[in-house]
């Protein structure tokens, strides 16, 4: 599809027939916005000229709220930021306060493999509902069913795991707060000989479907320049052909020793966006694989009697266990004066936890660097001079999440 | 069905009975989802658990074709009054469900910025506690509607 250019002002036909630009208030209820982000379009005819995004109908004050509760209490906060891959939030910001904490060493295998796996399957479950209501929003409802088909598995092994399905708050700091399940093993090699059938199944709707591809390639792009001098992350990052991940360059959870490949696009438009979540999904079931053959028995959480709470039977037996529960939840963990920052690579880009520490169990100050926010910036420079239609593509293809933006 | 129908064909109902057995079966939801909860209600309507069980399947993204509106997910000052100019577009007659705890109550977001319930601003028939409730629970909302139609039913204009 051929880009047409930018528009400055209506062409003076010379026959008494006048043309107006229209501004078209976009949100923040709409269907295709993803939540309540709402955009402000410029048209002239059906081409935009110019679209301002606006965002804060979503915001909960979840950064002013981590300030007056313990860390441990911020847990279920960071759930509700990017709600679609809520397991990778909670992960990111354990291993932050960890590395507050300086307690990253002492973390058992166990409990860091499991990490890695509920982390992957969060990325899948958000690329789900990503390529799932991108697919939606253009009219391709089938593929819609058939992604939530598999994060309804997801949802299965989330909730066996730590009972919950969508908003998880699961491990600890320390380590998992419980043992993983006992057929847990057999729930995900279940899953991993499942899934990659229904990738394929998408694969099948979209890949090569003449709507899907007119509608996708070559809309909403963004040369490999823009897209870092944007900040953008995450597969809108790779989809432009910057070859970045924090899991290769800047791993955590050992994720050095995972044998995987970062996908990448060549367009850096819509279409190979898309593509690079696809192979994503593939890339994370070689990588849940690895680790389901690897994980290892032994304890699940770290020997730390000041961070770590005690075991449940031991609370109901032992003086001083009960004494030393009272006193963590009481007081909560203290860690050091000092900040630190920590990202890691969700499913939607970099995601960072800021945190500042004056030595009392409240943050001092949480600042979270939400990918979606960043990545949406890119939204203004994707659609001008593109058809109003187009909009919705480039909205679904940058998969963002207005929790996560407004916080 | 020959013999309740008698022998011509015919049965004999009451106007209102019969609108309120077309209006319970068919409620069209205008689903206004802002956060955590729209991904509950999405699994609602997507393979699983498949809300067109019920008949309340047709979403409408325009409240002048719904007459249910789910409201799924946190609802801030600056969004309360959008969320009631929807509701006022919705044509009579209308229910609300408020799904979730925020909607009910605010729910964990005690902050400037969330309206701490949205029974503030709008009349509400259905509180779905949970953060967020399961897609059970938005079943079993609708069909508490579907009984206070049957019910109470809706005068008709």
């Amino acid at each position: 599809m051929e880009r047409v250019e930018f528009i400055t002002e209506s062409p003076d036909s010379g026959d008494g027939v006048s043309t107006k630009s229209m501004m078209l208030n976009m949100g923040p209820q709409h269907p295709a916005t993803h939540g309540v982000l709402r955009i402000v379009l410029h048209l002239d005819g059906e081409i935009v000229v110019k679209a301002v995004p606006y965002i804060g109908y979503l915001h909960r004050g979840i950064e002013k709220l981590c300030e007056n509760i313990t860390y441990q209490q911020c847990l279920p906060y960071t759930d509700r930021m990017d709600y679609l891959a809520a397991i990778c939030n909670n992960i990111g910001f354990i291993l932050t306060v960890e590395k507050l904490l300086g307690i990253e060493d002492e973390i058992p295998e166990r409990a860091k493999v499991a990490e890695v796996i509920l982390f992957e399957l969060g990325r899948i479950e958000s690329h789900m509902v990503g390529i799932g209501t991108h697919a939606l929003d253009l009219g391709a409802m089938t593929a819609f069913f058939y992604c939530f088909k598999e994060r309804e598995r997801i949802y299965d092994i989330l909730e066996l795991v730590c009972g919950a399905r969508l908003t998880t708050s699961y491990p600890r700091v320390g380590g998992l707060p419980l043992d993983l399940p006992e057929d847990f093993e057999e729930k995900i090699r279940n899953f991993l000989k499942i899934f990659p059938e229904t990738i394929d199944e998408v694969d099948k709707l979209l890949t090569r479907n003449k709507i899907w591809v007119n509608r996708t390639k070559g809309v909403a792009y963004i040369s490999a320049e823009d897209a870092i001098n944007l900040g953008l992350s995450g597969p809108n990052l790779r989809g432009s052909g910057v070859p970045h991940d924090l899991r290769k360059s800047n791993p955590y959870l050992d994720y050095d020793k995972y044998d995987f490949e970062i996908p990448v696009g060549t367009d850096g438009d819509a279409y190979s966006r898309y593509l690079c979540r696809m192979e994503e999904m593939r890339q994370s079931v070689k990588i849940i694989e690895q680790a389901i053959n690897n994980l290892p028995d032994g304890p699940y959480a770290a020997d730390l009697p000041e961070i770590v709470l005690p075991k449940k039977e031991l609370v109901y037996t032992k003086m001083e266990s009960l004494i030393r529960h009272f006193v963590l939840v009481y007081e909560g963990l203290k860690p050091p004066v000092g900040e630190v920052y920590h990202g890691v690579e969700n499913p939607k880009g970099e995601l960072g936890y800021y945190l500042v520490s004056d030595g009392t169990a409240k943050p001092y100050r949480m600042r979270v660097r939400g990918p979606s926010f960043v990545n949406m910036q890119a939204i203004a420079q994707m659609v001008k001079g593109a058809f109003l239609a187009d909009v919705i593509t480039a909205i679904g293809s940058l998969d963002i999440v207005l929790g996560e933006i407004d916080r | 069905m020959n013999s309740s129908l008698g022998g011509d064909g015919f049965l004999t109902t009451t106007i209102n009975y019969i609108a309120n057995w077309g209006r319970k079966n068919s409620l069209w939801p205008m689903p206004f989802g802002t956060a955590c909860c729209a991904i509950e209600m999405m699994g609602a309507f997507a393979s699983r658990y498949d809300i067109s069980r019920f008949g309340a399947e047709v979403a409408r993204f325009s409240p002048r074709q719904a007459d249910l509106m789910i409201v799924s997910g946190t609802i801030t000052y600056k969004l309360a009054s959008v969320c009631r100019r929807i509701y006022d577009q919705m044509p009579n007659p209308k229910w609300v469900i408020a799904m979730g705890s925020c909607t009910c109550g605010g729910g964990p977001f005690d902050s400037y910025a969330v309206v701490q319930g949205i029974d503030e601003f709008l009349p509400v028939d259905v509180y779905v506690g949970g953060c967020p409730p399961r897609p059970e629970a938005l079943i079993d909302a609708i069909m508490k509607i579907q009984k206070k139609i049957e019910n109470e039913g809706a005068p008709i204009i």
